[in-house]
């Protein structure tokens, strides 16, 4: 079962008008007696085949924003609509099934995992999509192609240096070709050379692909270069 | 996820952490050889216990009389023996036990061998001195039984070989030197049954006694000699309890032993009550069946042909009851150690979700479902209980291996013969394995849930 037919059969992507949309977000949490506000009061519109960058200093709620728009987190208020389709609306296993099939994502830290080779970690998203075996190779090889490590799968994630494991959770985050990716700092433990060549990538499959990507960064210069849109943030609000 | 990318994802975890899981798997191996070794010596000694007495001939065999006054000898001269009232007041006449009848009980489903009880007083002449005793004759079944095992010289060469075994304490009345028997001949002094025919009648010379034979038959006994070759000395004693019919210290071939037509305390009482038929009679037929389950039906086939019959089917339910008791209480014995073995388990898992708390984020965040993520345990949890299993299995069988082995060499210095008391049979291996998986996936039913409970942000940030 090819996952592209899952993925648009759950979130279609609008040809005019708002991919994701976040209407008076709001996350907070209770930390002892102190109830602290990460995402306050956003309302936000991604078009489809969008590049944006959410920009922010430390603490500014930014990746909590960005869990809530790739379904790991639900918001304390208000909704967030994708494709039309409301995500409060599903249930725990309608949330793993979007993230599973319409969304892919990128760490700061890479987060292969150790145990298996590159191969295997590119394919697990296949593997929890349920796409057949003969399938998957096929797959596994064009995502790693795609990221220019296809001499490397056999390798463990210890084997690889930082770029080539951030390649590989590109590769990872790619093969069930999503319709939005959503990339948490994925420079943020990478030198420059290291960091400008993932944003190379990213922007080379988004305007192949077509999909897509919404950035979380603090690097301004990164930002202004590589997304067609900035979304500032500043103590869980926007602010340009 | 698919059961198979299931299996492999757990499989692969489970190697990742070897020294651990194989220590917990070990755990679980250990538990479940204590479980097998215990239920296979309770399953042993049953096994030797239920073999031991269906090869004594007690509880695959129906005793048959037939329905007269008691007096008779055998098992069942209780109040059944004598003939019973018809409801219409009348007394019915009691069946007689005759070759027909003996036919009759061979055709019964079942029923592998029908014999008679044929034992008779003799002397026996060796060496020129006389010895009183009683001879018994052995059915082909006997040779089974056990009671041959270890004797001295061999079992009959044939059915009909003219041939005899002596109980070793008789031998010894022989001889100072029973093993020296073997192979030498004694002569059995018999009292044998002789029907007068109707020649024989005709053959009488005073008249009057003629008309007497005429009008009611007649039947003599006359004194025979047989030579008999000694093939054996046997130690036990094969007919010892056999239907409580008491037993015999020469034993020769039942159908040798038949066939010299001894005088058998029945048949004067039968020419009796037959008013001088000729007709032999036996005073018992015991009724071979092929297992003790089919004594019941058996038993109950020949009670409506209008015979008494015996059967010790009750103490073999009553062994079955103390076995499964028996049984019961090794089995819980040996769960114990599976017990423990599943905390380890418990332990292992939520050790396992401390430790990979954050590869369960990525697996979220990728979209795995609560139940991929709690299966992946469950699969884990699985896999222990399966390898445990069978590892288990192999060790509690090598552990009444070597039971059975010292019981044997134990054994054997007492100049007794080996037994097997420890046995795993097919659905011991497999319940044990079975039990194992079912222990070890109820163990990781609360670390499986935990792991899926797992808030994903707060799993991907944990170091």
């Amino acid at each position: 079962m090819a996952s592209g037919a899952i993925s648009n059969a759950v979130i279609e992507p609008p040809r005019n008008g708002a991919l994701l949309r976040a209407l008076n977000v709001a996350r907070s949490y209770r930390l002892g007696e102190a109830l602290i506000h990460a995402v306050h009061d956003v309302s936000l519109d991604i078009r489809g085949g969008e590049f944006v960058a959410l920009l922010g200093s430390s603490g500014s709620g930014k990746s909590t924003l960005l869990n809530l728009l790739a379904g790991l987190d639900t918001p304390t208020a208000g909704a967030i609509h994708v494709g039309g389709k409301n995500l409060a609306e599903l249930d725990p296993e309608g949330l793993a099934r979007y993230r599973r099939d319409t969304v892919g994502m990128v760490f700061q830290s890479f987060n292969l995992l150790p145990r298996m080779t590159l191969e295997e970690n590119v394919e697990l998203p296949l593997r929890l999509a349920e796409v057949d075996r003969s399938e998957r190779q096929a797959r596994v090889g064009e995502a790693l192609e795609r990221v220019r490590l296809g001499a490397r799968k056999q390798h463990r994630p210890n084997e690889l240096s930082g770029g080539e494991q951030q390649r590989g959770a590109l590769a990872r985050a790619l093969v069930n070709r999503p319709a939005i990716l959503f990339a948490d700092e994925p420079t943020g433990n990478l030198d420059s050379v290291n960091g400008e060549q993932i944003l190379l990538l990213l922007q080379e499959i988004q305007n192949s692909m077509g999909m897509t990507v919404v950035m979380v960064t603090h690097e301004r210069p990164l930002a202004e270069r590589f997304a067609s849109r900035i979304v500032m943030l500043s103590d869980g609000r926007l602010v340009g | 996820m698919k059961g198979r990318d299931l299996t492999e994802l757990a499989v692969r975890n489970l190697r990742e952490a070897v020294l651990r899981n194989s220590l917990t798997t070990l755990g679980v191996a250990v538990g479940v050889a204590s479980l097998v070794a215990m239920l296979s010596l309770g399953v042993g000694l049953q096994a030797l216990a239920s073999q031991r007495l269906n090869k004594s001939g007690l509880f695959d065999a129906v005793f048959v009389t037939a329905r007269r006054g008691r007096g008779m000898g055998g098992p069942g001269g209780g109040p059944e023996r004598a003939s019973a009232p018809n409801p219409a007041g009348k007394r019915e006449v009691a069946k007689p036990l005759d070759e027909g009848s003996r036919q009759e009980f061979a055709k019964l489903a079942d029923v592998t061998e029908v014999y008679p009880q044929i034992r008779f007083f003799t002397d026996v002449k060796y060496g020129g001195a006389s010895f009183s005793t009683n001879v018994l004759g052995l059915p082909e079944s006997s040779r089974a039984t056990g009671s041959f095992d270890g004797m001295t010289g061999k079992y009959f060469s044939s059915p009909t070989a003219e041939e005899a075994i002596l109980q070793a304490e008789f031998a010894k009345e022989l001889t100072a030197e029973p093993a020296t028997l073997v192979g030498k001949e004694l002569v059995l002094r018999y009292a044998q049954r002789n029907e007068t025919s109707a020649a024989d009648i005709a053959k009488e010379k005073d008249i009057d006694k003629q008309m007497d034979e005429m009008m009611s038959g007649a039947i003599s006994i006359v004194t025979r000699e047989k030579k008999l070759r000694i093939a054996g000395i046997t130690d036990a004693d094969p007919s010892a309890g056999v239907g409580g019919f008491g037993g015999g210290r020469v034993f020769v071939p039942l159908r040798t032993a038949e066939a010299l037509h001894v005088a058998q305390p029945n048949d004067v009482q039968d020419f009796v009550r037959a008013g001088g038929s000729n007709k032999p009679t036996y005073m018992a037929l015991t009724v071979r069946v092929k297992s003790p389950k089919d004594v019941t039906r058996v038993e109950e086939a020949i009670k409506k042909m209008g015979y008494s019959t015996f059967s010790l089917l009750d103490a073999t339910r009553s062994l079955r009851l103390v076995f499964t008791v028996f049984d019961l209480f090794l089995g819980l014995f040996g769960s114990l150690a599976l017990t423990v073995a599943s905390l380890g388990i418990i332990n292992t898992l939520v050790m396992a979700i401390l430790e990979r708390r954050r590869e369960i984020g990525v697996l979220k965040a990728l979209g795995a479902t609560d139940r991929d993520v709690r299966s992946l345990f469950f699969a884990e949890a699985g896999a222990m209980g399966l390898f445990g299993g069978i590892f288990g299995v192999a060790l509690g069988w090598l552990i009444g291996q070597t039971l059975t082995w010292g019981t044997t060499i134990y054994l054997k210095r007492q100049d007794l013969p080996g037994v097997k008391i420890s046995h795993v049979p097919w659905w011991l291996a497999g319940g044990a394995i079975a039990f194992a998986v079912v222990v070890s996936l109820v163990a990781g039913l609360y670390p499986a849930a935990r792991a899926a409970k797992l808030n994903p942000v707060e799993a991907l940030r944990y170091e």
